[in-house]
């Protein structure tokens, strides 16, 4: 090949015009690279160096506690309750936001919202007050021998109150952006409206859709405050893996209670490097073509 | 958005459904397909009443401007998708599908792409397997809506030329709905305008440029000029000069009359219509437009070729050649 252009000489490091000279810039990173490491790297690592204390086996005999099992039992339950509910809501919430218009519609989107507002603690309160003895479900439901406070069926609700939003708040604007074209185009070659929806509808917006699952599990099995409210705290039964390492850790167990955790920090870390490998093997397919 | 509109299309035959944006053209297009409701009035297919059908059961296929072809399937995915999608009875054999998709790739010119993604096309190719994709379903109607719209000049017109043969050889009955003036008078075997929901005129492209039935059509067919006339009986006159354009019956009086740039000839100015200077002029594939600045401060485009060159501010005479009156 031939040389066709003569090669321009580019001043080396030349400083774009919002540049700080290099004394700024590598303060700057280095106040960031502190507080990173601060806030977020010592502790993390703090879990598990307080966990693995006194050795492995020490690590190893929180989870042969029966009431350790029985919480991470539970964890399991709840998100495998909580999660493809949220799911499926989320779905049909974006759907039918992305694609119809209807009056009450803004309305909907802010009240979806509303979960990600309001503290953890008073949507627990809110069952209470529903569905406690004094509440105005209470009555009622004791006399038909209904128990959902203090039990599964409360800390499931809480759950789903708490993880409200995530799906549906990751596929509004996907489908939003996607409109229904593609949809439309389905329905015209004799689709029925179901087979567009696996058809098309769905792989369009799988990624987004794991990408939110994902997001949405991790709240579901870390959420504490709202489950506090609800679950009564009882031992073996109504305790969940944040309920369980609160009572470790007020025991002064502190080597179980941060070995418990540590399940939850390795949960944490889990769901990091897949949202990492979502966003950036699919960054396009997500809401917003999520690019970091 | 559309008000008491009739229109009958032609078995096999090509129609334009041309207008400007917000007219109500792609509404009329998505009533037929089923996309959108009507709310009263009927659609017919062949005498059959379609107004209740659902969109699936109108066998229409529908061509959308932005392709919407589906992302995560490949192109012959795509074209077998109205066939993958029938009831297990009504469905063709694999080997049957699978061969009518060659076909359909091989009529596309697009033979070999079968197992690319539609996000490995040009916008031209993609265009074109979204009509395979609603040929394949074998419709009754083909319905595009803008289908050259988001294409780019030289696709336009390779692509326009192609639609037509097509056509030509399958004989599909076929609507299209158009901005593009060329494009509807070009393609199409008659010619539908809408303004504002309402149906203006229907006819073969000569009819409707040599008869437009109203102001709105003729405006939109192209440019024109408006010029203060006067008709008593038979020809019209323009500042006491008789031109060659007949008044419609009993109009008696000042009418106005519309004439197109090519309607007009440089003359001198003792034989001229109208007069003024030459603002500008410019030449391009064989013609050239001039630009007259009449006394007044308007601006009238002429579209004549003489040979000659004129200079800015050269004064010249105006004859008029033909031109539209209504009634």
């Amino acid at each position: 090949m031939s040389e066709i252009f003569s090669p321009v000489s580019v001043p080396a490091a030349a400083a774009p015009a919002t540049g700080e000279g290099p004394g700024v810039r590598a303060l700057l990173i280095g106040i960031a690279v502190v507080f990173l490491g601060l806030f977020l790297v010592l502790p993390l690592f703090a879990v598990f160096a307080q966990a693995f204390s006194r050795g492995i086996d020490a690590y190893l005999d929180a989870f042969r506690e029966p009431d350790a099992w029985s919480a991470i039992r539970l964890t399991l339950t709840v998100a495998a309750i909580a999660v493809p509910f949220n799911l499926v809501f989320g779905i049909a919430a974006s759907w039918s936001i992305a694609k119809f218009e209807f009056p009450g519609k803004s309305l909907l989107i802010t009240l979806i919202d509303l979960p990600f507002s309001v503290s953890p603690v008073v949507s627990g309160l809110i069952y209470v007050l529903l569905f406690g003895s004094q509440g105005l479900f209470g009555g009622w439901l004791q006399a038909h021998g209904i128990q959902i406070l203090f039990a599964l069926p409360g800390i499931v609700l809480a759950t789903i109150f708490v993880t409200f939003p995530f799906v549906a708040r990751e596929l509004i604007p996907l489908m939003q952006e996607q409109g229904s074209s593609e949809e439309e185009a389905a329905l015209t070659l004799g689709a029925s409206g179901l087979h567009a929806f696996w058809t098309v509808t769905l792989p369009n917006i799988r990624w987004g859709l794991l990408y939110s699952v994902l997001l949405c599990n991790a709240r579901a099995m870390g959420e504490f405050g709202a489950v506090s409210v609800v679950s009564g705290h009882i031992r073996g039964l109504t305790n969940t893996i944040p309920l369980h390492v609160e009572i470790l850790y007020n025991e002064y167990n502190f080597v179980a209670a941060f070995a418990v955790a540590s399940l939850l920090a390795a949960l944490a870390l889990v769901t990091l490097v897949l949202k990492s490998v979502l966003e950036w093997r699919y960054a396009g397919d997500l809401a917003g073509g999520r690019a970091h | 958005m559309l008000h008491d509109l009739s229109l009958d299309v032609r078995a096999g035959e090509l129609l334009g459904l041309l207008g400007p944006s917000g007219s109500g053209k792609t509404t009329l297009l998505r009533v037929i397909a089923g996309l959108d409701a009507p709310d009263r009035g009927r659609i017919l297919f062949g005498g059959d009443d379609a107004t209740g059908l659902p969109v699936q059961e109108r066998a229409v296929g529908f061509v959308f401007q932005h392709y919407a072809l589906f992302k995560h399937m490949s192109v012959a995915d795509n074209i077998a998708y109205g066939l993958n999608a029938r009831r297990r009875a009504d469905r063709p054999e694999k080997a049957e599908i699978k061969r009518r998709v060659g076909d359909l790739l091989d009529l596309i010119r697009l033979s070999g792409f079968g197992d690319r993604y539609p996000s490995q096309l040009s916008g031209g190719q993609r265009q074109r397997v979204a009509l395979a994709r609603a040929l394949a379903v074998e419709p009754r109607v083909l319905l595009l809506d803008e289908p050259f719209g988001a294409l780019d000049a030289q696709v336009r017109k390779d692509l326009r030329r192609w639609l037509r043969e097509i056509h030509d050889r399958t004989g599909q009955t076929t609507i299209f709905v158009t901005h593009d003036q060329d494009e509807a008078l070009e393609l199409s075997d008659r010619v539908a305008v809408l303004d504002r929901g309402r149906l203006e005129q229907v006819g073969t492209p000569d009819e409707v440029q040599e008869n437009p039935s109203s102001v709105t059509v003729l405006k939109f067919l192209g440019d024109s000029i408006e010029v203060e006339a006067l008709a008593d009986g038979g020809r019209v006159r323009v500042r006491g000069r008789e031109t060659p354009v007949r008044a419609p019956d009993g109009a008696i009086g000042p009418v106005r009359l519309y004439v197109r740039p090519w309607q007009l000839q440089l003359v001198d100015l003792d034989a001229a219509h109208l007069s003024g200077v030459v603002r500008s002029s410019y030449r391009s594939q064989g013609r050239q437009r001039i630009e007259v600045e009449e006394a007044g401060g308007r601006v009238l485009a002429v579209e004549d070729f003489d040979g000659a060159r004129y200079a800015p501010g050269h004064p010249v005479g105006l004859r008029i050649n033909g031109g539209y009156v209504f009634a």
